[in-house]
């Protein structure tokens, strides 16, 4: 019996009996529910769907949270009953949050200084990778354990030197105290970046190059050329990383820029997520709570300066989703 | 023939020569780097090993170092009150999350990796925390409870806990499931992983076991795994890293306390640090162990199908 013939089919064709019929019949459901060799049955289908259906629920779930409880107001967060739904459209909080978190400058920060370091990155993280995958040169192996070292050694060992040269360097509290590891290929997370360009370079085939060369393509030259152009999935995906990360990092960031609160390097540089940091300590010094204000701070004011702070992120995520799972597809970002 | 045979000679000889010289090109390349381990990895290695040997107090003329031998990593142990208790509760709490982490992260790579419909959707949701995962919005989200599954029990979860566990393991396991969903978050690039080196595994062997009879549990248990097992391992220590390095740690947030402390300072941090790097290693040496392949399964695979790279 071929799949195609359909139910109503089998029932009306008239040179069965109705015990063939049953039997076909029969094969038929079994088929749909439980499925055959080239396709999976439908309990298979039901499970899989409803775990991607759970786990996508638990996985957006604190996102979902953020941003209904960031609509609230007074009322509603202390109203039980209102737990999903808030009672009226409602962006104070926004405003206060806005105001709080300098959020005009923070941004602006922001972007400068997940930028700056991500240009710098992607630039000098090619440049190491297309060494590392195209020439043979003593030590490479060496050079190579080094730099996964490099990736699993706690940056706490390596912090407080570095803290102590960039002060007699007089660097902290400035950009220069990020772009400086970013332009040696020590920047956040470089490793990780070297090898995806590595292991994205050694796939292109040898013979373009030596066709490159016989042309009189010297050694940039083909670089530019032939590599560059061919690791265009491999240049967006670590450009993505890297301002994600650069973005999300405020251990290093906190530490370079502030020190100890009060004292080490004094710096107008901030980011949204430093802010986010300090959110509860600066909302007292804006609206001081006083008899006639009783303004206070709640969670849903807090949650939308974190809705604030991920904002650009979020939006940037969905503008270039296509391309991120793209080129997660072809860039193959495993390491060996 | 013997002209020749000389020509022939004499461009391996060019062609020897020319590639040599080629080939140390490449330093031209990584020397940013070079330069940059030196500089921003080697030296301040060696700085912090010479930082714990002293004390250091922070004076308005400029640090003043007084040599104290091994002192400050025998305070560590015995004098701060946090220490040996916040490395126990880290120590705990990897050993119960790491499993988990790869786990799902595993599961998640299968699932995606499936035959489903909406596939890019569910891509983009469970890509979505790499991108928002970040140090305070973690903080707001644990503080507010936005991070348990909803509609479960905790009370009734602590309970069972109580009666069934011993003390120690009780706080670690409960707080598990308070931020289970931040545990999840952790699984981004886990997930990216997997979902590359699953989609390497060559089909034709699926295709084969089929012929052959194998069930898809079959399937999973005797392609699946062995192909994806050295990313078990790389997700594993990748989790352990970005565990021991997270915003959350407390431990880091202990040394970054203790680096800025008026009785403490950058010695004894750095003595803290070293410590820690220490423990870290070995939990990463007793992942290594665990899971190191063995060698001959390694063979045995590439002898079928020749999956490995």
């Amino acid at each position: 019996m071929s799949n195609a013939t359909s139910i109503s089919n089998i029932l009306k064709n008239n040179r069965w009996s109705l015990d063939e019929k049953i039997i076909l019949l029969r094969e038929k459901i079994r088929k749909f529910f439980l499925g055959s060799k080239e396709d999976s049955g439908f309990f298979v289908k039901l499970i899989v769907y409803t775990l991607l259906i759970c786990i996508g629920f638990v996985y957006l779930y604190p996102i979902l949270y953020m941003f209904i409880t960031s609509m609230m107001p007074l009322e509603d967060l202390l109203d039980t009953s209102v737990r999903w739904i808030p009672s009226t459209f409602y962006v104070d909080n926004y405003i206060e949050a806005w105001k709080v978190m300098r959020y005009s400058k923070a941004i602006l920060d922001s972007f400068y200084m997940a930028g700056v370091p991500t240009i710098c990155q992607v630039v000098v993280c090619s440049l190491v990778g297309y060494g590392f995958a195209r020439y043979n040169f003593r030590g490479k192996r060496l050079f190579m354990a080094l730099m996964i070292f490099t990736f699993i050694i706690p940056p706490q060992i390596i912090m407080m030197p570095t803290y102590v040269l960039y002060n007699d360097l007089g660097i902290l509290g400035s950009m220069k105290a990020f772009v400086l590891p970013a332009i040696l290929g020590q920047g956040f997370k470089s490793a990780i970046f070297i090898l995806i360009y590595y292991r994205f370079f050694s796939q292109i085939p040898q013979a373009l190059f030596e066709a490159a060369e016989i042309d009189g393509a010297g050694h940039l030259g083909s670089y530019f050329k032939i590599a560059i152009p061919a690791a265009i999935p491999a240049i967006i995906i670590v450009a993505i990383f890297s301002f994600v990360w650069y973005w999300n990092e405020t251990y290093l960031v906190r530490l370079y820029l502030i020190g100890k609160e009060g004292i080490g390097a004094q710096t107008s540089l901030t980011t949204v997520l430093l802010e986010l940091r300090r959110f509860e300590h600066n909302y007292n010094a804006l609206y001081p709570v006083t008899q006639n204000v009783p303004n206070r701070i709640n969670e849903a004011k807090k949650m939308a300066g974190t809705v604030l702070s991920i904002l650009p992120l979020l939006i940037m995520y969905f503008l270039l989703q296509k391309q991120f799972v793209e080129s997660v597809d072809r860039t193959g970002i495993t390491g060996e | 023939m013997k002209i020749f045979n000389n020509l022939a000679k004499k461009n391996k000889k060019v062609i020897y020569s020319y590639s040599r010289k080629r080939q140390r090109f490449g330093y031209v390349f990584i020397s940013p780097w070079l330069i940059g381990f030196i500089v921003f990895v080697m030296w301040p290695l060696v700085q912090s090993f010479y930082f714990s040997l002293n004390d250091i107090r922070l004076r308005p003329t400029g640090r003043i170092m007084t040599f104290v031998g091994l002192n400050n990593y025998r305070d560590v142990w015995l004098k701060d009150m946090f220490f040996i208790e916040r490395l126990l509760a880290f120590l705990i709490s990897t050993m119960l999350r790491t499993p988990i982490i790869v786990v799902f992260a595993l599961i998640i790579a299968l699932l995606i990796n499936s035959k489903i419909k909406l596939k890019g959707f569910f891509r983009v949701v469970f890509f979505f925390p790499v991108v928002i995962a970040s140090g305070p919005v973690m903080d707001e989200l644990v503080a507010q409870g936005a991070t348990t599954i909803p509609m479960m029990n905790q009370a009734l979860i602590m309970n069972i806990l109580n009666t069934l566990l011993p003390e120690l393991l009780v706080a670690p396991i409960g707080a598990l499931f308070a931020e289970i969903i931040i545990i999840l978050w952790y699984s981004g690039v886990q997930v990216l992983i997997f979902l590359a080196s699953l989609q390497k595994v060559d089909p034709t062997l699926y295709e084969a076991a089929k012929i052959d009879g194998g069930s898809g549990w079959e399937c999973f248990w005797k392609i699946t795994i062995p192909t994806i097992k050295p990313m078990i391992l790389l997700n594993t220590v990748y989790t352990v890293v970005s565990l021991a390095n997270s915003d959350q740690n407390d431990v880091i947030q202990l040394i970054y306390i203790n680096m800025f402390a008026a009785t403490r300072g950058y010695g004894f941090a750095s003595a803290m640090a070293w410590m820690y790097a220490i423990v870290v290693t070995i939990v990463l040496l007793i992942v290594f162990i665990v899971l190191k392949d063995k060698k001959d399964k390694i063979q045995a695979v590439k002898m079928k199908g020749g999956v490995y790279k």
